[in-house]
């Protein structure tokens, strides 16, 4: 059963490379079979996955979604139709006077939900007043340095000397992108936000409201977005950099052939054929949010939790927090030692910094410079 | 840009919502375990203990392989560690597995320093990781992680104690590393001694202080068996690739005239127990314990040593980056300091030796004046002297010459004065001259 391989050199001495044929033994006789030969061929390494899962269980798991769009776009139904209860801000402070804010702000709930023994602290981002003002210029900004935020304080424990057994994760894993369903294409708030932000976070950018959309008025704005997107250099999750293998590399073309994903949330049942379904009633019909030939909510929602919530959590961590880790190290190394930088050398592109980078030393102090550093877009 | 206002009601704690459906993150210890099952595992055991008492071959019974090598000699000079990596595979898991032996331990004559290059080679594979964490393009989790997840420790079956050099070499490992001990060839001693051996060993662990690894009972799925297996701590373990026929089956056994010790039988040895709590129920844990025990302890002592801090007197907390540069302008101010000693060192050098050399310089004039002095005074001695001899060659010539003519003139006169002539001519000469200028 074993393919045997000695493979890598060694402490002290060195060890000749050479290949075992495998041996005859059989293969590892599945659970439940008995055969008069004792199980002398199992050795039990497979059940480190059950380990696994054990410890996974009792852990528990984080997920960090952000929500960014105009108002009225539906982005808290859509949570609440995702996580099948009431996460969104709104459902958190039902009293508080609906109204715009004058800026952009960043609100945070978290909840502790659980299902079939597995525990997931889900924390969702809202944004309002991303897009609501006469002048949007830089509303980016605020979301780009809350997000930077949230590597810096992971960076900051991480660098500690006595640290957390288990660091708090509040990187934002997710953003998803609410585009208003106008048919035409993209409007440039919308290319400016998935362009700066798509380097630092996984961006999922789906048509909010699509049952104002016929099919066909569907596919040709998806195919415009695809190619706007493309021509933008923007890079949305999946991202094709990233994939691992080509089994990968096949199920993500796949997805990248449908997003942005058209959806419609609810957050009231309603009985369709006997049975009660999560739906939209208007005069002309219902329409059915988990029904995929009437909106793809549900593609939305296996990709973003049953199939692909832990490829998205290691994008997060092993690349868009590495890329911030990097650059921030080389910043402080360039800021401590006495030449003042003569341009970004160090700074990769992808990080949505500008070309230009200031001359002079930042101030003192580390949270100064990290402020300036995380402003700097 | 006007300012923004972030409101985080996480801090609060985060409320317990219930579901109204099915939504599907049940799913996350799937996709977390194929990523690991498409990743691979590594795993790394230590084996520590003396030549001869059949590590190499439990190795082999436990992952049902042979692995490398040959017994190696009894007469090695210290104790070295060597370290195989094999790839396992079984069902869809594969596994890195390293298995590291301790070469030569036990076997000198002088053992104080045995213990040494083990704990020195555990700290480099923590060291490894370390820097690689500490760097800053760094590839975590492509890292091939070299620490070591499990000592397990074997003692010889002398039916009596542990060895003082098994108490001190586990007191210096028990912070560093998982310590499981097993007592080795365990055919060696009797049911009723082997009971006793137990105890003894155990109380002598407890009263050294020594920390072995304690198998985990907070999880409820595994509490009971780990507690159970606890409380048969050290493993009596007999290890034996090879297979006897028993009835109609072939197990692994070593064969004796007086019967067959077969390797999986629970009554005749703890083998199976060794193998069910390292493998089949603990190795994550091992690997987890290794991971934030003792390697953040390592790194804690590391970078205290190096002299960082997590606060100042302030404790405002300081950045990695400022301590370290910090340090790095500390120690290059004393690279410059030292270089500036070496400086002046070797300019007041050059001055002694300069001062030196005009020193011989003056004598060797001084003592080239006075030779020539030296030299002077004799050259004028000998032209005086020369002179007075010449002047004396002079008269004499002079006499020589007045001598002849006046023989010659006497010849002339007659022969007799000849002899008298003779005879003045021994005369002084002066007269003979004035004689000679007479006739002239």
């Amino acid at each position: 059963f074993c393919l045997l391989q000695q493979c890598l050199g060694t402490h002290e001495v060195s060890c000749d490379l050479y290949m075992v044929a495998s041996s005859t033994e059989p293969q590892p006789q599945a659970k439940g079979e008995k055969t008069p030969i004792s199980d002398t061929s199992y050795v039990g390494i497979d059940a480190i996955l059950e380990q696994m899962r054990r410890k996974a269980m009792k852990q528990g798991f984080e997920f960090n979604v952000m929500v960014v769009g105009q108002s009225g776009l539906g982005k808290s139904t859509l949570m609440n139709t995702l996580f099948k209860s009431k996460v969104s801000r709104k459902s958190v402070q039902p009293n508080v006077e609906e109204r715009i804010p004058k800026t952009v702000e960043i609100k945070s709930v978290s909840h502790d939900v659980e299902e079939k023994g597995v525990r997931m602290k889900l924390t969702v981002i809202d944004t309002p007043g991303f897009g609501d003002q006469i002048n949007n210029e830089n509303c980016w900004q605020p979301i780009m340095k809350f997000i930077n935020d949230q590597y810096e304080t992971y960076l900051q424990e991480e660098i500690n000397i006595n640290r957390k057994k288990r660091i708090p994760d509040t990187r934002v894993h997710c953003c998803i992108y609410f585009i208003p369903p106008t048919g035409h294409c993209l409007r440039p708030l919308d290319v400016e936000f998935m362009r700066h932000l798509s380097k630092v976070v996984n961006i999922v950018p789906v048509i909010a409201k699509a049952d104002t959309l016929t099919l066909e008025e569907r596919d040709s704005f998806k195919k415009t977005i695809r190619e706007e997107l493309r021509a933008n250099g923007i890079d949305v999750y999946p991202q094709k950099e990233f994939d691992e293998d080509a089994e990968d590399r096949m199920i993500n073309d796949k997805i990248r052939e449908m997003i942005p994903f058209a959806v419609v949330g609810s957050d009231q049942e309603y009985q369709v054929n006997g049975k009660r379904i999560l739906g939209r009633k208007t005069k002309w019909g219902t329409i059915e949010v988990e029904n995929i030939a009437h909106c793809e909510f549900a593609y939305l929602r296996d990709l973003l939790i049953r199939t692909h919530m832990q490829n998205i959590k290691d994008i997060t961590c092993s690349i868009h927090y590495e890329t911030y880790r990097v650059r921030r190290l080389n910043e402080s190394n360039i800021l401590f030692t006495s030449n003042p930088p003569d341009h970004p050398a160090v700074q990769p592109k992808a990080n949505g910094q500008p070309e230009e980078q200031p001359a002079t030393p930042q101030p003192n102090g580390v949270a100064a410079q990290h402020e300036a550093l995380s402003h700097e877009m | 840009m006007a300012s923004t206002e972030i409101a985080r009601q996480a801090g609060e704690g985060a409320r317990g919502v219930p579901l109204s459906g099915h939504v599907g993150f049940d799913s996350m210890p799937d996709q977390l375990v194929n990523k690991s099952v498409n990743h691979g595992f590594c795993f790394n055991i230590l084996c520590v203990g003396e030549t001869g008492l059949g590590k190499s071959t439990l190795m082999d019974t436990l992952f049902n392989t042979k692995f490398e090598g040959e017994p190696t000699q009894h007469n090695q000079p210290g104790v070295t560690l060597k370290s195989n990596t094999y790839e396992l595979q079984e069902s869809n898991v594969r596994l890195k597995l390293t298995v590291v032996n301790t070469v030569g331990f036990g076997d000198q004559i002088n053992k104080e320093d045995s213990y040494k290059s083990i704990v020195e080679f555990i700290d480099a594979q923590f060291e490894a990781y370390l820097q690689e964490e500490l760097k800053i393009k760094r590839t975590l989790h492509s890292y091939h992680d070299t620490r070591i997840h499990a000592c397990l420790y074997f003692i010889a079956p002398t039916g009596h104690s542990l060895k003082s050099l098994d108490l001190v070499t586990m007191k210096k490992l028990d912070s560093k590393v998982n310590i499981i001990p097993i007592i080795a060839k365990s055919d060696a001693i009797s049911k009723s001694e082997l009971a006793k051996f137990k105890i003894k060993i155990t109380s002598e662990l407890v009263s050294n202080g020594v920390q072995i690894y304690q198998f985990p009972t907070d999880d409820e799925s595994v509490a009971e068996i780990n507690s159970t297996m606890n409380s048969h701590l050290p493993f009596a373990v007999v290890g034996s690739t090879e297979e006897v026929k028993i009835g109609n089956k072939m197990v692994k056994a070593r064969q004796y005239p007086w019967g067959t010790v077969q390797v999986e039988n629970e009554t005749h040895c703890d083998f199976v127990k060794l193998r069910e709590m390292l493998i089949r129920v603990n190795m994550e844990d091992l690997r987890e314990q290794t991971h934030t025990r003792h390697y953040e302890l390592y790194r804690r002592c590391k970078l205290e040593e190096m002299g960082f801090k997590d606060t100042d007197p302030d404790s405002k907390p300081f950045s990695l980056q400022e301590t370290y540069e910090a340090k790095r302008n500390e120690f290059m101010g004393e690279l410059q300091k030292k270089e500036e000693e070496m400086r002046q060192m070797f300019v007041q050098r050059v001055k002694e030796k300069e001062a030196e050399l005009k020193e011989a310089e003056k004598e060797l004039h001084e003592k080239f004046d006075r030779l020539k002095k030296l030299h002077q005074d004799e050259k004028k001695k000998l032209e005086e002297k020369k002179k007075s001899l010449d002047d004396e060659v002079n008269t004499f010539k002079q006499k020589k010459t007045a001598a002849e003519l006046l023989q010659n003139q006497a010849q002339q006169a007659g022969g007799s004065t000849t002899l008298k002539r003779d005879k003045e001519r021994k005369n002084p000469p002066e007269t003979h001259l004035f004689m000679m200028n007479v006739v002239f």
